[in-house]
């Protein structure tokens, strides 16, 4: 089910005196089982973008394609759309209503038309993702912790079954136990559940041990897109429109730098570590 | 949303002129003044009179005649009512009878000055939002209840609750948008089925909504208080009220008026 968007424009209250133009001519797709990183910094568009892909947002020019249907052109049910296509917000946990986690979590499937007798199974099956105890379906989400309520508000989207998922900066606010939990959730949906996924952030250590694909914006437009390597690889830009590349990329490309025989195209912990137990043995 | 933008009472639009400029209490009393005008008032010459004093601050004011009245737009409804009840209810001398309604001289005029007072009032508070900021507004609320403190009257916590409340209002709108994009993300629709359906479908954006509103209220009060945050005795202003000699002219020159008008006619 791949997602393609074609000259993508978007304007924020289009004619009026605040007019802000938040995206500008995107054109991009997303293949099947793909893992997308998308970066950028605060107000490049990023967030604007992916809540074009479920079609929360109708843009200004351009077209979005899923399965290859314009997802606004007529007889096309966004309620379908959303379900192929789940969106989990940045701060989940704010939409939290249910009296208990069970209804919270059964909210989205119920409203996609699964029947009563099948709730139940959809429930668990979310939580044991996300790896929460059953025991709390009856408790009310406001009690739980943080990492908790996050936790129950993913499982809200993941009840829905959606082949696409989108996390709008899904760690955000986490504590480092809540953020490895969050992040090998993610890795677990895409690698063994066959998920596509569109993991929006900042954090560069985050989607360089994760994606395959990078895309990066900057004032509303795609400015680089490639491997990991290959983005990472233009450091002096991406400090340039206020992002930068993981803190081990950065060690191999100083000591690259100063006349080391390093080779910088590395950017998790593990490869780096491997990196410079080399060059130390060749010492 | 959409309907937010008719609502022009308690807009401001910011300007230079002579009537922003004013201090916001001159603007407050010389408001509640021509209310008092238009319930001593009990002419046609007498409206007339008050709605060409309106006539003259709105010009002074330089806001478009246009979007003044537009303020009456949401109040239509009322306006047309209180009309009618007047035409048809009051007793007296019939001009025109339609099935068992009947039409009286006494009813035409009453319910034409409730009318004429119902505008001119609605136009007269209007313009005070208009031309003065939400800030100053308070400000100059605080300022004239402070000689009521001695009788209970909390004047600095009225004007605290009031700016505290304005300044929250786009951040609700804001909160209620982002809640309402997560709950459509999981299949939520607000715009079909019927009335009790609709209302039932709010619930999943009320609730967060209310949760985030606490809890920001509890982090307000927490930031306040860590900024040294007492309540209003010994407190000093970054924005001081001015009372100038223009603002005892105004004063009293609508005061004059006010007077001539509301017992001459």
């Amino acid at each position: 089910m791949p997602i393609r968007v074609e000259n993508l424009s978007y304007t924020y209250n289009a004619g009026q005196p605040m007019e802000q133009e938040a995206l500008r001519n995107v054109t991009l797709t997303i293949e099947d089982g793909e893992f997308v990183g998308l970066i950028g910094h605060t107000g490049s568009g990023k967030s604007t973008l992916v809540q074009h892909f479920n079609g929360l947002l109708k843009p200004t020019s351009g077209k979005i394609y899923i399965d290859g249907v314009d997802i606004f052109s007529k007889g096309v049910s966004l309620r379908s759309i959303r379900q192929k296509v789940g969106m989990v917000f940045q701060y989940p946990e704010y939409q939290l209503f249910g009296e208990t986690v069970f209804e919270d979590v059964a909210f989205g499937p119920k409203n996609m038309g699964v029947p009563d007798a099948e709730l139940n199974d959809r429930v668990d099956q979310a939580l044991a993702l996300v790896g929460l105890d059953l025991s709390l379906k009856e408790r009310s989400p406001f009690e739980l912790s943080g990492g908790q309520k996050r936790k129950v508000a993913i499982a809200g989207v993941l009840a829905m079954q959606p082949q696409t998922l989108i996390l709008d900066e899904p760690t955000a606010g986490l504590d480092p136990k809540g953020r490895d939990e969050v992040l090998s959730l993610v890795a677990h949906l895409h690698q063994r559940e066959h998920k596509t996924i569109i993991l929006v952030s900042h954090s560069m250590e985050d989607v360089a041990r994760l994606a395959q694909r990078l895309v990066v914006m900057a004032h509303g437009e795609i400015v680089l897109e490639g491997t990991p390597e290959v983005v990472f690889r233009q450091a002096e830009y991406l400090e340039a429109i206020g992002l930068g590349v993981p803190q081990v990329t950065r060690l191999l490309q100083v000591l690259k730098k100063q006349g080391f025989a390093v080779d910088p195209d590395h950017y998790t912990i593990e490869a780096v570590e491997e990196e410079i137990v080399k060059l130390l043995e060749t010492m | 949303m959409a309907m937010m933008k008719n609502i022009t009472i308690g807009q401001y639009i910011p300007g230079e002129s002579i009537v922003h400029q004013l201090d916001p209490r001159t603007k407050i009393l010389a408001t509640f003044l021509f209310i008092a005008l238009l319930f001593l008032v009990e002419t046609f010459t007498g409206y007339a009179l008050g709605a060409l004093m309106l006539f003259v601050i709105v010009l002074l004011s330089r806001i478009p005649v246009k979007f003044v009245l537009r303020g009456i737009r949401p109040l239509m409804f009322i306006i047309v009512l209180t009309l009618c009840l007047h035409f048809f209810m009051t007793e007296g001398r019939v001009i025109l009878q339609i099935w068992f309604l009947k039409l009286t001289y006494e009813g035409l005029i009453r319910g034409l000055m409730m009318v004429s007072r119902l505008i001119l009032l609605i136009i007269g508070s209007s313009l005070l939002t208009l031309t003065t900021s939400p800030i100053l507004l308070t400000d100059g609320i605080e300022s004239l209840l402070k000689p009521f403190r001695a009788v209970g009257v909390p004047a600095h916590e009225l004007a605290m609750m009031m700016t505290i409340a304005l300044r929250f209002i786009p951040t609700l709108v804001e909160e209620t948008e982002k809640i309402m994009k997560a709950q459509m993300a999981r299949g939520a629709d607000f715009e079909s089925g019927n009335i009790f359906h609709r209302a039932k479908s709010l619930i999943p954006i009320l609730i967060p909504l209310f949760v985030s509103a606490f809890r920001r209220a509890d982090e307000l009060a927490v930031a306040m208080e860590a900024r040294g945050y007492r309540g209003g005795e010994g407190r000093t202003r970054f924005r001081v009220l001015k009372f100038t000699r223009r603002d005892a002219a105004a004063l009293i020159l609508v005061a004059g008026l006010v007077i001539l008008v509301g017992f001459c006619f």
